[in-house]
């Protein structure tokens, strides 16, 4: 079970309270753990992950077991504590005024 | 009796605000969408209880919202809780956000730059919608204006999205550049006597119109004059803010450009300047009296490096003659110390008798006149800065 923590935006749009937890079949990676998390709530499709270039949108941040995975490739192995759902993987804004 | 429902984008939600005929008391119901950037609320003239919202954030992307009772429930089209989250072939949903792009090889490869504002060539890049303009006809039908500036087409109800690359295919897309607010398409009027006819602005490219369904577009910019841009007279390039029409009347628009307020009357084929006696003829907005073809308003904005009324005073400006004679209405209106700007989409008419107008400022004010203008009062005085205003005259 993987664990991912949304930011509040993403979990008022998905209609989403807490944390999500995701059954992953074959190997837990970021593109993995996100294409399961949009087919569990489409209306994330396009919001984390660019609609047409499938790359992670600019000011989106991914973290997990304290380390900051954004640039990690998306078909690297996350980490066994993530995969073992001991710890959420983070899915946070950049910090920005407005 | 008629109700009035005034649809407000801003720059942390959407407000609906509601009233009776009379428009003297209104109830605001919002935020909707809290937090995120609404760039445009509009109704569907088919059917007034369909609405589509333009929700962005430039975290999270674009989002398109539809509501199918007035605004009291909103869904994602084609997301809504209640339906699977799948299609029958097993591809998830969602792709109302997704805006592609026309790169088919017959239309798609010439359109693929377009002018930096250093003068290099840039490739387009979707950023938002800017405003959403639903068919006459049909409540399914919509069209959404975007950044990079292009035009998009609904035949569902919003769940998907296709191109009508033709504008682009003009040709004249590597003299298209961005103004300060980005390269947007803004503006979509649809000719309700003629439905293959439509006008678009963008900034900074200019005005185009289609006489044939979208399939392809020609640039009506003749008669401005840009003396800010390299060739002040160019085909295309000119900073349109705003372009009006009556709908008794679609062969005459009205223009707010960046400088200046024009008009035509043999629909875009030329433009006369009819600026006339403005106190400055920079400014956003542009709208027509509901029955009266020749009554038109502008917010005059002092100039392009200052975003606010001249004086600190904020007058709306009415001419009765079409343009070059103007006159100021101010009653309800703060005449000092007031340094709001009032956006491009931000002002709209009722259809009441007499007509009620309105307007939204980025101070977060949402003003409104029930008799043309004469008498203003602040529907809301302390909304976030307003993207955008539109009304819906209900029975």
């Amino acid at each position: 079970m993987i664990r991912v923590v949304l930011p509040p935006h993403l979990r008022g749009l998905a209609r989403i309270a807490g944390e999500v937890e995701l059954e992953i079949k074959g190997p837990a990676t970021q593109r993995s753990v996100l294409d399961a998390l949009e087919v569990r709530y489409p209306m994330l499709r396009g919001t984390i992950r660019d609609h047409i270039t499938q790359q992670r949108r600019p000011f989106l941040r991914f973290f997990a077991c304290g380390e900051d995975l954004s640039h990690e490739l998306p078909d690297a192995p996350l980490p066994d504590a993530i995969v073992s759902g001991a710890e959420p993987l983070l899915i946070l804004g950049a910090i920005a005024g407005g | 009796m008629s109700k009035v429902r005034v649809l407000v984008g801003t720059k942390k939600g959407a407000f609906v605000l509601t009233s009776d005929g009379k428009r003297e008391r209104w109830e605001v119901s919002g935020p909707h969408f809290a937090g995120w950037e609404i760039y445009h609320v509009k109704g569907s003239p088919a059917d007034p209880n369909r609405l589509y919202v333009s929700q962005c954030s430039g975290w999270f992307g674009q989002i398109i919202q539809r509501s199918d009772d007035g605004g009291k429930t909103w869904i994602q089209p084609g997301t809504p809780p209640s339906e699977p989250t799948t299609a029958p072939g097993g591809m998830p949903k969602g792709e109302s956000n997704k805006f592609a792009y026309d790169t088919s090889e017959q239309t798609g490869k010439p359109l693929t730059t377009h002018q930096w504002y250093d003068g290099t060539q840039h490739p387009w890049e979707f950023k938002r919608v800017w405003h959403l303009e639903p068919s006459l006809t049909d409540p399914d039908t919509v069209y959404a204006g975007v950044e990079d500036a292009a035009l998009f087409r609904s035949s569902d109800g919003g769940k998907s999205w296709q191109e009508l690359s033709g504008l682009r295919g003009h040709g004249s897309g590597p003299r298209w550049q961005p103004g300060a607010g980005g390269m947007c398409l803004h503006t979509i009027l649809l000719d309700p006597s003629n439905p293959g006819r439509m006008f678009i602005a963008i900034s900074a490219a200019g005005a185009f119109r289609t006489d044939d369904a979208g399939k392809t577009w020609r640039p009506i910019n003749r008669g401005l004059k840009s003396p800010y841009i390299p060739s002040p007279e160019a085909e295309v390039g000119h900073c349109v803010h705003r372009i009006a029409m009556h709908r008794s009347r679609p062969n005459v628009l009205f223009m707010q450009k960046h400088w200046d307020v024009l008009r035509s009357d043999n629909a875009g084929d030329s433009w006369t300047e009819v600026s006339g006696n403005l106190p400055t003829d920079f400014g956003f907005v542009i709208d027509v009296h509901a029955h009266e073809p020749e009554t038109i308003y502008v917010v005059p904005i002092k100039s392009d490096g200052e975003h606010f009324p001249p004086d600190g005073k904020l007058r709306v400006y009415r001419s009765r003659t079409g343009g070059n004679e103007w006159e100021a209405l101010t009653k309800g209106l703060p005449q000092k110390d007031c340094y709001v700007n009032v956006l491009r989409d931000a002002m709209a008419v009722d259809s009441l008798d007499k007509c009620g107008i309105y307007f939204g400022t980025t101070g977060g004010q949402v003003y409104g006149s029930a008799d043309a203008g004469d008498n203003w009062a602040p529907i809301v005085r302390d909304l976030p800065a307003v993207l955008s205003v539109e009304v819906q005259t209900l029975p």
